[in-house]
């Protein structure tokens, strides 16, 4: 492979009967890359998934994926993919370790001849080798059918929503895994509902309702959000949101946390004046402090952005 | 109605040799929004079921609105609202019916329900959707409407688990929102999360490894004990000593 | 290993882990057998008949002592008027009432023919049919031995059914290819088209597809398992049919086999048929079970014939599978059929197979939609 770029997106469409899943969706991936594609349920991070992996066809545009073309060229592309579909549940009455051979055999290799790269991974799950998939904890799924999808040793690894409903240790482990792989040389293309999991990517694209809003490093994401945003705090959080929501001038207004995310509609915001009105209505040990954007931040506002166009 | 909506003493489930729930014991005020977290297979589930009545516990005490699992389930189940990730709303009905159908089950007056109908559709600002098929909605209203259906028949403490899975931002934040509404309202919250960030807007929260409870209090106070910057960081400190599996 | 056998070995292993369905799968046909075989019994025993004989000479007193010989009947009432026969239909027991006209033996003698009427109760009238068959067939016998004796010149006397082949009426010889249809039906069709479903319900499908695996690689190695047990579970059904039940078996069982194989190669191909076009397990067994089961077990001829069917329904019965087997299959067991007697009959079943095979490789697509 000359260039270094592993998938090239180029004004891709997608419907279904009315639903427009995806719209003129461009992006490239580069060799190496952890990718992210960060977006809630239905916001087509599945569709753009299955189009990566051959299994759609785009109504417009092209796809190129490792060099070879999505549509014509799908049977090369095929080996060269390692696939994690969200809905995936491995097979239920299959131990780990027939599972693990299952997948092995199906991609023509063997367990033994790409354990190293697996190793770290599967070497915790070991120890249940002979237990049945459909007795494992969601973590342990998880990691089962990670070492499935890598077992042929794939050049690109995607990724739909491996973390979905699994809990934040688990995750936290996974991800460590994921930045172990990308050491490997493997390129990893990524999705998740979770916003917090985009700072651990190279790159994200954030996607909402068929179209991507903003594709970049989560670092410039973040200062792509420019307002002075203030955290609040106060021992009653329902009547601070009613309060701060009636503030003249007020923005937007997101808890977050322990802190109640503020920004105001003309620039900068006056932590004194606040602190006034606030306890003028009756709120009681309120705490303001300037605060650092998060992506769900950035992502909030470009949500509102994007529905006001 | 006693002065604690939930009220536990070394209730335990055990599954053969597995013990799910470890003679965990706590209580949840009237009014408070509770969180409850834990990893993967840590019991979650499992109390959850002993104190909706699903499930008969093993041994220990559990009063929820006053009565007892073990005796009163019936009656508990009348008092208690429950939604959970996997909506319980049907797809190919209208709001409308869907709302109908849980009065009904809840056996709330055809009078009243005429009346609740209209103030949940407009509640929810599904006013204008209040014919089509829920399939056809967004997720976020789709939640809304699950929720407001949970509390139709005014419970006492209403169970959610993981009621914001995979929603935007946006739509989370309103979620919680009402959330926080109906405990003004003195209904008490019961509710489990992965979003680290939510277990914050709790009043106060216990998180379970292998079945016990490792920690209870208000995030504040948390924070304090486990000298800890977020509930995130104790999440993990305590996960991490997990023994059961990879948790 | 290579990746077929791999995906062959999993299905193994997937069908044996899963006890139930496979008890089912083995213990099916054998209950099945066994219901059919002895407790839906189509044959008449002691069925009570009244008789009006107003002729009451030599001919009509053997018949029915004939009659009154068999297992079958019990001759319950002597008529003196065709007024009665009514009123005795009412009381609910009588089945059927045998009315020979006046002057029966002179009739015969001189016209060569004379009439019996036979009148059932036809409330049941699977029942009132075969009572009447059974009746007829008696007379038949009774004609023949009348005509060899040469006591008269060739006797006519009209019942005109004819039953050959299962003389003695017994319904277990009917039902076993029937049953043999049903049975791969059962396992061919509606557990090849669930097993395929269960894959995309939970979405290792898109894996599979992903994988290097061909389409064809996935569909023989789906229906492998299938066409084994298909296989044992006719044998089993062909040996309880022999030796429990005394089924007989004239013809081949080289052929036997041939066609058994053919038709479960259909039954197959249908079963990966359904599982192109269903999305879930659900609407695979609703289709496998309405859209298959159903009509194999009402329109082939397994239980009502098809040539008393209304028109429409006739026509229908051509594109059943089943009905072509099962003709194919009672020939060649109770009437010992050759290849040569069967042939259109094959033909038309290796058309169908070769008709879904190629229909579900073409539908069975390399993508999701």
């Amino acid at each position: 492979m000359k260039s270094t770029i592993v998938v090239e997106i180029n004004n891709v469409s997608k419907s279904f009967r009315q639903l427009k899943a995806l719209k003129q969706v461009s992006f490239a991936v580069e060799e190496g890359e952890l990718f992210g594609v960060i977006g809630p349920d239905g916001a087509g991070k599945t569709t753009l998934f299955r189009l990566i992996n051959t299994l759609l066809i785009p109504d417009e545009g092209t796809l190129s994926v490792l060099g070879y073309d999505t549509v014509n060229e799908y049977k090369q592309i095929r080996p060269l993919l390692g696939y994690m579909p969200g809905k995936f549940s491995l097979y239920q009455d299959l131990t780990v370790e027939e599972n693990l051979q299952f997948f092995a055999s199906v991609f023509g290799t063997s367990v033994a001849s790409n354990y190293e790269l697996i190793k770290p991974i599967y070497h915790q799950l070991e120890p249940f080798k002979n237990r049945l998939s459909g007795a494992l904890s969601g973590g342990m799924k998880q990691k089962l059918a990670l070492s499935c999808a890598l077992i042929h040793k794939p050049k690109l690894l995607l990724l739909d929503e491996p973390t979905t409903g699994v809990d934040a240790v688990s995750r936290k482990e996974f991800w460590d895994m994921l930045k172990m792989l990308k050491q490997e040389g493997i390129s990893i293309i990524v999705s998740t509902p979770y916003m917090d999991e985009a700072n651990l990517c190279d790159r994200v694209a954030l996607i909402q309702k068929g179209s991507i809003l903003q594709i970049d490093t989560p670092t410039s994401v973040v200062n792509g959000f420019t307002k002075p945003l203030l955290g609040v705090k106060a021992s009653n959080t329902y009547q601070l949101l009613k309060a701060l929501k009636s503030f003249p001038g007020s923005d937007s207004v997101h808890p977050f946390g322990e802190y109640v995310h503020y920004t105001e509609k003309d620039g900068e915001p006056d932590p004194k004046v606040l602190q006034d009105y606030l306890e003028q209505q009756g709120l009681q040990n309120v705490q303001i402090k300037l605060m650092d954007p998060a992506i769900e931040d950035r992502f909030m506002d470009l949500m509102h952005t994007a529905e006001e166009v | 109605m006693p002065e604690y909506a939930i009220q536990t003493e070394n209730l335990t489930r055990k599954f053969g040799d597995f013990i799910a729930v470890d003679h965990i014991s706590f209580e949840v005020q009237k009014g408070e929004i509770f969180g409850f977290l834990g990893a993967n297979g840590a019991g979650k589930t499992t109390a959850m079921k002993m104190l909706t009545g699903l499930l008969t516990p093993t041994s220990g005490k559990a009063l929820v609105t006053g009565r007892d699992v073990y005796t009163e389930a019936e009656f508990i189940k009348k008092q208690i609202g429950y939604m959970s990730q996997k909506f319980s709303l049907y797809d190919d009905l209208t709001p409308r019916e869907n709302i109908r159908f849980y009065g009904g089950i809840y056996g709330i007056s055809e009078e009243y329900l005429s009346q609740k109908i209209d103030e949940v559709l407009e509640g929810t600002g599904l006013k204008d959707q209040g014919d089509k098929l829920v399939q056809a909605l967004p997720l976020g209203w789709k939640q809304k409407l699950a929720f407001s259906i949970a509390i139709l028949h005014n419970p006492k403490i209403v169970f959610l688990d993981e009621p914001t899975g995979g929603v935007d931002p946006v739509t989370r934040r309103a979620f919680w929102e009402q959330i926080y509404e109906v405990a003004e309202q003195g209904i008490t919250v019961f509710v489990t999360t992965h979003y680290m960030d939510e277990a914050e807007y709790c009043d106060r929260l216990s998180i379970m490894v292998d079945g016990r409870m490792d920690a209870i209090g208000s995030p504040e106070d948390l924070k304090h004990e486990f000298s800890a910057s977020s509930v995130e960081e104790i999440f993990i400190k305590l996960a991490r000593s997990a023994k059961r599996g990879d948790g | 290993m290579n990746s077929f056998a791999g995906f062959v070995i999993k299905e193994f292993k997937q069908i044996y882990r899963d006890k139930r369905t496979l008890t089912v799968l083995f213990g099916m046909p054998v209950i099945m057998m066994i219901l059919f075989g002895f407790a839906i019994r189509n044959e008449i025993s002691n069925a009570e008949i009244g008789i009006l004989d107003r002729s009451k000479d030599e001919v009509t007193h053997q018949i029915i002592q004939k009659l009154e010989a068999t297992d079958a009947f019990q001759v319950r009432a002597y008529l003196q008027d065709v007024n009665e026969i009514e009123a005795l239909f009412r009381e609910g027991d009588i089945k059927e009432v045998v009315v020979f006209e006046a002057n029966f033996r002179q009739k015969l003698v001189r016209e060569q023919r004379a009439d019996i009427q036979i009148i059932t109760d036809a409330t049941n009238p699977n029942l009132a049919n075969l009572v009447q068959s059974y009746t007829a067939n008696i007379i038949q016998d009774y004609v023949k031995a009348l005509n060899s004796e040469d006591q008269i010149e060739q006797a006519g006397i009209m019942p005109k059914v004819r039953m050959m082949y299962n003389p003695e009426l017994r319904s277990v010889n009917l039902f076993v290819p029937g049953l043999i249809a049903v049975i791969l039906m059962l396992v061919s069709t509606l557990m090849t088209s669930i097993s395929i479903t269960r894959e995309k319900e939970m979405g290792n499908m898109e894996i599979l597809l992903v994988s290097p695996l061909k389409p064809y690689h996935i569909i023989i190695g789906k229906v492998l398992p299938y066409l084994v047990l298909s296989v044992v579970n006719v044998i089993t059904i062909l040996i309880l049919a022999i030796f429990v039940f005394q089924v007989p078996f004239e013809g081949s069982y080289l052929l036997f086999f041939a066609e058994a194989g053919l038709f479960t190669l259909t039954a197959l191909a249908l079963g990966v048929f359904i599982s192109s076009v269903a999305s879930d397990q659900q609407t695979a067994m609703m289709i496998s079970l309405a859209g298959l089961l159903l009509p194999t077990v009402l329109l082939s001829g397994f239980i009502f014939p098809v040539q008393s069917m209304p028109e429409v329904l006739q026509w229908i019965s051509h594109i059943i599978p089943a009905k072509w087997f099962l003709i194919i299959v009672r020939g060649i067991m109770l009437k010992g059929s050759e290849l040569l007697m069967v042939w259109k009959e094959t033909l038309i079943l290796i058309g169908m197979t070769v008709f879904f095979i190629a229909l579900s490789l073409k539908k069975f697509k390399v993508r999701l939609q």
